[in-house]
């Protein structure tokens, strides 16, 4: 479809996009600059002074909570999560290219996964495990309740890779004298490795930042985005602000390194290519 | 195929034994492989919703829940006109939003499969448009306040730029804000699926329309439209499902001046009513499902990906 010149119709929908974007990050943006208001000023705009006060307060101030240790079980939690993700989806989308008995069903479990409200698999965990008389915990019931949630989204992601991957590239090894893991590990997966990265991003982010199903899995000790919410209940300074701000930092840097790594991989494999 | 021609060509008992194991192995791999996601999806999926509707039966007071077959829960849930109340205002806002995200993510992602030339820029339009999924909701929600706010940005301006003179009580802690933070939320979830599918259409069938006289409108109508209907689905699924059971965008934006279905099982849990939140809960899936169920009337899904 070429087109010779640009109409109207171009430049409506551009604004129109431009918009949408602005729309996207606009708040966000407004919260950053709000992290750095002075110590007098408020939840809103005017800026009452420039400082870093809401960030020091973050670290100091006790009455906050637990800031740091929800942290880091939020990254232990993403990390496992993403792991996870990537192995068991990995593994199932192999399953899935041949018939078994039963793949049907698994297949609308887990389409069913992504479409049971979070707060029903976060009630129904939580109501096993005190059945159970188990302890739920941020290591068991929420990563359980968490990979409800990154499975499905996994899964369609390896089918997808899988419905475009050319099945010749298996032959080909395979009639070279290739054994079934000789092929896997050395065609298979570096031919899905990007995407595979793209699966990990994808179970870690939405793991860090999931706080349904985090609600009543994650026993006595909170995850991040539990930690912010009960913020949002009790505090009104721009604490609150300078939190979301690093959160969204952190988030913004994990996606920049993802996607570092898919741009280095890339090259790397061009120069090597080129090398050849 | 390549294992039976194998073992024809050297029947030695040695390559006949392992042969015997490679075609025992491919039959059974499958299950191996998809163990894991179905031990993890029976066990925090299945069993738990199976628990969900076991509890909804059972019986409880102030302190604790007891194993018993009721339908006190059911009758209290089904007969209270705030139960009702809080279903229409929670399909008034999948209604709004759905409305909402369908226009604004079919234009989004018309522009970036039909207007937008070059792969690359597509795809970094796309990334930059998908970034703010993985950041978190609740920082998104909040990222509201200093801009609907009695003091905030949207006010201060509009009245500085003389249009209203008293601040717009009705932008924050409000239906509006309500749906205004969904269709920030999940519009992306509308803009891929579309995206996926309007990348699918065959060009040549929209240029054969052009060619065949047909103008900039009857082909996005005639042409474009119906190719999209799946994504839309697809699209039109997510956003249902995620606003039915949402109970942290209301609580936040409402200013808990609203209700929604999630939130009033969210406030039965946090009242340690769980007998009452499990037949809520069971209900309000039936709910779901029957919603979706009359959305995957339009598509098949797994012909989708």
């Amino acid at each position: 479809m070429r087109e010779t010149r640009r109409g109207l119709s171009f430049y409506l929908l551009a604004a129109f996009f431009a918009l949408f974007v602005l729309f996207l990050y606009g708040p966000t943006a407004t919260i950053l600059i709000l992290s750095f208001q002075g110590p007098d000023g408020g939840l809103t705009f005017p800026m009452n002074g420039v400082s870093l006060h809401w960030f020091r307060n973050l670290f100091e101030q006790q009455a906050v909570g637990d800031f740091g240790g929800s942290f880091r079980r939020s990254i232990a939690l993403g990390l496992a999560v993403m792991v996870l993700t990537v192995v068991v989806s990995l593994l199932a989308g192999f399953a899935f290219r041949r018939r078994f008995r039963g793949s049907g069903a698994l297949f609308y479990l887990a389409v069913a996964s992504l479409i049971v409200p979070s707060i029903l698999v976060s009630l129904g965990i939580g109501l096993m495990f005190n059945i159970l008389g188990l302890e739920p915990a941020w290591y068991s019931s929420a990563l359980g309740a968490h990979l409800t949630w990154t499975l499905p989204f996994g899964l369609l992601i390896v089918f997808a890779i899988f419905n475009r991957f050319n099945p010749a590239y298996e032959e080909a090894a395979r009639d070279l004298g290739a054994t079934p893991w000789q092929t896997v590990r050395h065609v298979v997966l570096p031919i899905l490795l990007p995407s595979l990265v793209g699966v990990g991003l994808f179970g870690f982010t939405l793991s860090y930042d999931e706080f349904a199903r985090t609600l009543m899995t994650a026993g006595s000790f909170n995850t991040l985005p539990l930690e912010i919410y009960g913020m949002t209940t009790n505090v009104t300074t721009p604490v609150l602000y300078a939190l979301g701000s690093l959160t969204t930092v952190f988030s913004f840097t994990v996606i920049g390194l993802f996607l570092l790594g898919l741009v280095a991989l890339r090259s790397h494999r061009r120069r090597r290519g080129a090398k050849d | 195929m390549t294992v039976t021609a194998e073992t024809s060509r050297s029947p030695a008992p040695a390559v006949a034994r392992r042969a015997k194991r490679s075609r025992l192995l491919p039959r059974v791999a499958p299950y191996l492989q998809a163990a894991p996601l179905t031990v993890t999806l029976l066990l925090f999926l299945l069993v738990p919703i199976l628990t969900i509707v076991a509890v909804s039966f059972w019986d409880y007071d102030s302190v604790r829940i007891y194993p018993d077959f009721v339908l006190t829960n059911y009758v209290e849930l089904l007969t209270s006109p705030v139960t009702w109340k809080t279903y229409l205002n929670t399909l008034k806002y999948a209604a709004l939003a759905w409305a909402a995200t369908l226009g604004i993510g079919f234009t989004v992602a018309y522009f970036l499969a039909f207007h937008i030339r070059s792969t690359t820029w597509q795809m970094v339009l796309f990334l930059l448009c998908t970034i703010p999924f993985w950041t978190s909701n609740i920082i998104r929600m909040i990222s509201w306040i200093p801009f609907l706010g009695r003091n905030g940005l949207l006010n201060s301006g509009l009245i500085s730029a003389g249009i209203i003179e008293h601040p717009l009580e009705f932008l924050l802690f409000s239906d509006f804000a309500v749906v205004l933070a969904f269709v920030h939320l999940y519009t992306l979830f509308m803009v891929v699926p579309i995206f996926n599918s309007m990348m699918r259409i065959d060009r040549s069938l929209v240029e054969a329309a052009r060619d065949g006289g047909a103008s900039g409108a009857q082909i996005l109508w005639n042409v474009i439209l119906p190719l999209t209907k799946p994504g839309i689905a697809i699209g039109s699924i997510f956003v249902v499902t995620l606003v039915m059971g949402d109970f942290i965008t209301v609580r936040l934006m409402s200013g808990g001046q609203s209700a929604s279905i999630g939130l009033m099982i969210a406030n039965e849990i946090s009242l340690l009513q769980y007998p009452a939140a499990a037949a809520n809960a069971t209900v309000l899936l039936a709910v779901v499902l029957i919603m979706v169920a009359a959305m995957l009337r339009v598509v098949d899904i797994r012909k989708e990906l």
